[in-house]
């Protein structure tokens, strides 16, 4: 990162470990859960949020300065409902079919909590570089679980990686299947989704103590 | 009959936070004591009650492709969806604003219940969701509107009451370190997404069945119908046979 100072370069690597939105911060929790069960709507959403808080994260600290604190959130309401339907018709128009399965979750963007936290938290008070940096930070972070959580659901789920069948056919037996391997349909359903959300961050906590909670 | 069916469906087996993770953050962050939670809950009934029916107006009147032929019929090849998201989150936004003016105005005490959570709820996804599904599954009449948020809104309260009970338990109860607090809030909340996943089949399973009672009836029938035909070809066949037979 010669590009990037130190400081700067601590912008874009906190959110994606030590202070990820989804697991410490606790925003964005929604979107993580409903749209994980394969793998490339997991992509697919994590790029439109790095998308909608880069570009709305630079936005809103240009525009730090005019806004009166009163009317505040319903200025970023407004910056992020624009941003949210560009997203949403380059995706009705490039990949219709998956703009399908996330349904009303790429309308919920607006409300996802990680951009109304970052703006709040940081784009307010900060110069546009900054936010910049800070916004794409945090959408990896968030991007980083949800691709985690979309791996491990779709693997189990449906024996497949991106649509390719990775662990073999389940209907012909080749692969692991030959040795009486069954998917785990339960996998694929909501509520797996918060429980391995659950279990990845136990992972985390049990590797840095400084993250545990008191009750 | 189908608001009571909506009003049960979007409780239990829609139920915003176990079925589709709505209001998750809020769900979260707002469930470490129940008197807090009750306040939250209630809050959120109280705007989705007032959003939906109004995001369903405005859909109906202004959004939908073709809607805004009561303007003049030069109007119908209009097709205004793509404002949605920021029409919706507009009113919701304004709307909250003010329902916190008028209820400081008119009932203190409930104000001073609902008060601090009110601008919180602006950003609640539970809000904008409950707008986005009421369009998404096309909704027809203004009254299901209504019942659909009202129901909303108490699957939502159920949920939050429900983990503020829990969570002020588990306090005494010996959690792993690493799972304390957010893990193991996730963990319950999945075992009771399991739970809830069993109103499953309280309203459809019962009249696909009866759906396929009928057809086997009425294949049975048929099957009958038929037979009767068979024997009495064969009796006339015999019949004639038979008549064949003594001519001869």
């Amino acid at each position: 990162m010669g590009l990037l100072s130190k400081k700067d370069a601590k912008l874009i690597t906190d959110p994606l470990t030590d202070d990820n939105p989804v697991t410490i911060q606790v925003l964005g929790i929604c979107s993580a859960l409903a749209i994980t069960a394969e793998l490339k709507a997991s992509i697919v959403m994590a790029v439109a949020v790095l998308f909608v808080l880069g570009i709305g994260n630079v936005v809103i600290s240009l525009m730090r300065n005019i806004i009166p604190s009163k009317i505040r959130i319903i200025v970023q309401l407004i910056v992020v409902a624009t941003l949210v339907i560009i997203v949403d018709l380059v995706l009705k128009a490039f990949a219709y079919e998956l703009s399908k399965t996330l349904s009303v979750f790429v309308g919920l963007i607006i409300t996802n909590c990680i951009i109304m936290g970052r703006f709040e938290a940081f784009a307010l008070a900060n110069g546009p570089w900054k936010a910049f940096l800070d916004g794409i930070g945090n959408s990896l972070g968030y991007g980083v679980i949800l691709i985690i959580v979309g791996f491990f659901r779709e693997l189990l789920g449906s024996g497949t990686l991106l649509g390719y069948k990775v662990l073999g056919d389940p209907i012909a037996k080749t692969g692991v299947y030959a040795f009486g391997y069954e998917n785990n349909g339960f996998m694929l359903l909501a509520p797996m989704a918060l429980i391995v959300l659950g279990i990845v961050i136990w992972i985390q906590r049990s590797r840095n103590e400084a993250l545990i909670e008191e009750h | 009959m189908e608001h009571l069916e909506l009003f049960f469906k979007s409780i239990f087996i829609d139920n915003m936070v176990f079925a589709t993770f709505l209001g998750m953050c809020s769900y979260l962050a707002v469930s470490k004591k129940v008197t807090t939670a009750v306040g939250l809950g209630a809050a959120v009934i109280f705007v989705l009650a007032i959003t939906v029916p109004l995001n369903w107006l405005l859909d109906q009147y202004i959004l939908q492709p073709g809607a805004l032929v009561w303007l003049g019929p030069e109007y119908a090849d209009y097709d205004l969806s793509f404002l949605s998201f920021i029409m919706f989150i507009a009113t919701i936004a304004t709307m909250v604003q003010l329902v916190e003016i008028v209820v400081e105005k008119f009932s203190p005490s409930l104000y001073n219940s609902l008060g601090i959570f009110l601008p919180l709820i602006a950003v609640n996804c539970a809000i904008l969701g409950g707008s986005l599904f009421m369009q998404s599954r096309e909704i027809p009449t203004l009254g299901l509107a209504l019942t659909y948020g009202v129901s909303s809104g108490i699957g939502w309260f159920l949920a939050i009451l429900a983990i503020a009970a829990i969570r002020e338990k588990i306090r005494y109860s010996n959690v792993p370190p690493a799972l304390r607090g957010l893990g193991i809030t996730f963990i319950i909340t999945g075992l009771m997404a399991i739970g809830f996943m069993s109103f499953g089949g309280m309203l459809t399973g019962g009249e696909e069945e009866t759906v396929v009672e009928d057809k086997t009836e009425q294949a049975i029938q048929i099957e009958k119908d038929k037979v009767d035909d068979k024997v009495k070809e064969i009796e006339k066949l015999s019949e004639a046979e038979n008549t064949t037979a003594l001519n001869e």
